[in-house]
């Protein structure tokens, strides 16, 4: 009992640790121009953040902007203010939002008026929505653009050719219109001393999310997971404070695993632990509490995630490398989830459901994001014939809250949730049978 | 005695039409070694495929002719028609005779249907088709030569026999001819839009889909012939160029549609494949290296394609308009699907800053309902007439 104090502490720290470090990203942008910072516009999956840093930039994330505004409830508006433009009820909601953001005088999340970025960035990693969100920014911004086109697994595989074309573009392409929009030379010493901070964190990370292989996890990977990636999929991978975020919260996780301590909920410690999920796609995020609530008052724990690999995929054994920068830089972007093929995605999930001993799939299949939809039905009966287990699969959107419909997605979890049980309950009789 | 155009129509109209590809069965059939490739849109170097003694088969979906019964239980209701329909073509055994297919890069949905296919078809060779977006010849070139002869040697595996750098030659100098006769009916249809319906240009150019690129070019040669011979009476009708089209079709009814409203099609982007590369591809010299030439500097542009520089997007469909001297353009863009509606909103930026009209609606491949359509192109052709300047 002495030592719970101590962990609510450590806790505590990791956590105020990340508002920290976002609040200040969001503060340098607002004051980006007054201090003379340069800013650049780029995406989550195959980010270049390392680089970035090198050349001293401040990085804007459009998705993260959508994130943020879909958890105060703001997209609404700004979807349908993009829709009004032209922009089809059709498409990625997180364009939407970003645009009509724009639209109505580019106020960020935090209530300040984001800068207009300097340098376009696109990594065009797993999602072609990027390519036209970023030509989309590019009418709206008028200003120097960057595309780094990284090609699909499509056979499964990383091949020679792949990492050579990506390096070959960082080097001639996106590296000298960074040194020219920021007028900073490029060092690459620089730029191995933050990839060797990320190795550092993602080490951290690794161990964090493998924690769930634990029963009872004391994390919950989902909906817990997203803070966990949050710095290193942002704008903070290769920085110390990102080093520092990741050691605090490993020590806190390591306590709750010592003390057998499930994950923390909005409504504090989880009591027990029901049901252990694998969750496949992005959560939504403008009912994301309620969301949450409908798995953890039913006990049910997300040990594993597909959607926290989407910026980054480290639990397979990759780690930025210092030695082998660029070539570094390039089969991480090789590598995010959603660049793989459906085989592998299957693949990794049927890993996960055995390593961290789940006991169903849930696939929560989002309305704006073909990258990870389309196919998902097939993952869906791939996954139960190889590992016998029950999947569900819930429909809603990113940041669209006219696509999240609570009752409907609460029915389905209770009777997924019974399904699991039944599944359990025959399990037994069929043991005690034999 | 010539081939009348009702004839080559017809003949086009029974290749569109069936969808047991019939014509490809037997034309593998009658020759041992033969190999079927099928190929989805926007884009594939159609002349390796021919190099290693295959058929290149445009699989453009299901129409509005095949019920989706298997295939829907593969998709959200907010993914787009052509992949299920796809899938329902392979599930019913219409291409089990198709030894390879190609997923080009062209959107997510198409790009996950080449692992889906993985799985459910494991038999079949398949293979995402990569294209660069970078278009130097040192970065995107080296990297596309590179995609080229890894599909070439997966077509050598499946025809049993080495793709020669002659072979591909004669292939590109059999591809440059048609693709130069597909240009010659584009521009027909666009000096004489009353002369070559764009219904029979349609199912022209889908049968090129279908059919050996040598037959297809007699098609062509024909059609010319005949159009030109023919005495069809001239309407008042609007000329419009078509976009947002080229991957999941429109239904044919939709295309005669247009045109029973008052609008001649003088443009469109149905089947980009058929007239991909602006003009012919170099035949001497390193062929590999000629077509990734055409690719990176002599081809189409469309939404599926990266354009490097702000200023000249969405100048293609202005330059189409100026070429065809279109009064306006329709959006035709099928449900949810992600280049084109994405796209849209820019290429219409640039329409009004250069005082061109449009409008835009979108369909599915199996849509059935054509008066709203009527209707809208209808007030369009009309509103050219009335309010635009002469």
């Amino acid at each position: 009992m002495t030592n719970i104090p101590a962990a609510q502490t450590i806790k505590d720290s990791s956590m105020l640790k990340q508002k920290e470090m976002i609040t200040g990203n969001y503060s340098k942008l607002e004051t980006a121009a007054a201090d003379g910072r340069k800013v650049v516009a780029t995406f989550v999956p195959g980010n270049l953040n390392e680089l970035i840093m090198c050349f001293d930039m401040l990085n804007n994330l459009p998705e993260i902007n959508a994130i943020q505004n879909g958890m105060r409830k703001k997209t609404g508006g700004y979807i349908m203010e993009a829709e009004k433009r032209g922009h089809s009820e059709d498409v990625c909601t997180y364009v939407k939002a970003d645009l009509g953001m724009i639209a109505k005088g580019n106020i960020g999340p935090d209530g300040q008026k984001l800068p207009d970025p300097d340098l376009l960035l696109l990594s065009y990693t797993g999602c072609f929505t990027f390519m036209k969100w970023f030509e989309l920014l590019r009418e709206q911004y008028k200003c120097e653009t960057a595309m780094l086109h990284v090609p699909y697994q499509g056979d499964g595989q990383v091949t020679q050719n792949m990492v050579s074309y990506v390096v070959k573009q960082i080097r001639e392409e996106v590296i000298p219109k960074l040194e020219r929009v920021s007028g900073v030379k490029f060092d690459i010493d620089r730029l191995r001393e933050n990839l060797a901070r990320s190795a550092r964190a993602e080490e951290d990370l690794v161990w964090v999310l493998e924690s769930a292989k634990a029963k009872p996890s004391p994390i919950d990977a989902y909906f817990g997971g997203v803070y966990y990636i949050g710095p290193i999929f942002t704008a903070f991978r290769g920085t110390e404070d990102a080093v520092e975020y990741y050691r605090l919260l490993r020590a806190e996780i390591g306590e709750r695993l010592a003390r057998g301590q499930g994950p923390v909920t909005p409504a504090g410690d989880m009591p027990s632990e029901r049901y252990r999920l694998v969750v496949e796609g992005p959560p939504n995020w403008t009912s994301f509490r309620d969301f949450w609530k409908m798995f953890y008052e039913e006990g049910a724990v997300v040990v594993a995630s597909t959607y926290s690999k989407v910026g980054g995929l480290y639990d397979l054994g990759f780690r930025h490398d210092p030695d082998r920068p660029l070539e570094s830089l390039a089969e991480y972007c090789l590598g995010c989830y959603t660049n793989r093929n459906l085989p592998a995605r299957i693949d990794l999930i049927e890993k996960y459901m055995d390593e961290y001993q789940a006991d169903g799939l849930l696939i929560n299949s989002i309305k704006s994001c073909n990258s990870f939809s389309a196919g998902q039905l097939l993952v869906l009966r791939e996954i139960e014939r190889r590992t016998g287990k029950p999947g569900a699969f819930i429909e809603s959107d990113l940041v669209d809250p006219r696509y999240f419909s609570p009752a409907n997605i609460k029915n389905r979890l209770e009777s997924y949730f019974q399904m699991v049980d039944q599944r359990r309950a025959g399990g037994k009789s069929a043991a005690r049978a034999a | 005695m010539s081939t009348t155009t009702t004839e080559i129509i017809a003949r086009c109209q029974a290749l569109f039409d069936d969808l047991n590809f019939t014509y490809a069965r037997e034309w593998k059939a009658a020759a041992p070694g033969r190999i079927v490739v099928g190929y989805m849109p926007f884009y594939v170097p159609r002349e390796l495929i021919h190099a290693a003694g295959g058929l290149p088969l445009g699989v453009l979906g299901g129409g509005e002719q095949l019920e989706v019964i298997q295939g829907d239980a593969y998709y959200q209701s907010y993914i787009c028609r052509i992949p299920r329909s796809t899938i329902e073509l392979g599930v019913t055994n219409r291409l089990d005779f198709v030894d390879a297919m190609l997923f080009p890069s062209i959107c997510d949905v198409i790009r996950n249907l080449s692992g889906m296919w993985k799985i459910m078809f494991p038999k079949v060779r398949s293979r995402y088709f990569d294209v660069p977006q970078n278009y130097r010849d040192d970065v995107g070139g080296e990297f596309y030569i590179h995609e080229l002869n890894e599909l070439r040697d997966m077509l050598a595996e499946a025809s049993g026999r080495p793709v020669s750098d002659d072979a591909i030659r004669v292939s590109i100098a059999l591809y440059n001819e048609n693709r130069a006769l597909v240009r010659e009916v584009y521009a027909f249809r666009a000096r004489q839009p009353w002369q070559a319906p764009s219904a029979e240009v349609y199912l022209l150019m889908r049968a090129g889909m279908i059919v050996a690129v040598e037959e297809h070019s007699r098609m062509l040669r024909e059609y010319l012939a005949a159009a030109v011979a023919e005495n069809r009476p001239r309407r008042d009708n609007s000329r419009v160029v078509v976009t947002g089209a080229f991957c999941e079709q429109p239904p044919l009814n939709l295309i005669k549609s247009i045109e029973l409203s008052g609008c001649y099609i003088v443009d469109d982007d149905f089947m980009l494949v058929n007239r991909w590369e602006r003009s012919d591809v170099a035949e001497e010299g390193d062929p590999i290296a000629n077509l990734a030439d055409a690719y990176l500097h002599n081809s189409n542009d469309t939404s599926a394609k990266y354009e490097p520089d702000q200023a000249k997007k969405g100048l293609y469909l202005v330059e189409a308009v100026k070429r065809t001297r279109a009064e306006g353009v329709i959006f035709a863009s099928p449900s949810f699907c992600d280049p084109a509606l994405l796209e849209r909103p820019m290429l219409q930026h640039v329409l009004a800053a250069h005082d061109i009209p449009y409008i835009a609606f979108k369909y599915a491949e199996n849509s059935g309902q054509m008066q709203p359509i009527r209707e809208q192109a209808g007030t369009f052709a009309d509103s050219i007439k009335l309010w635009s300047n002469p």
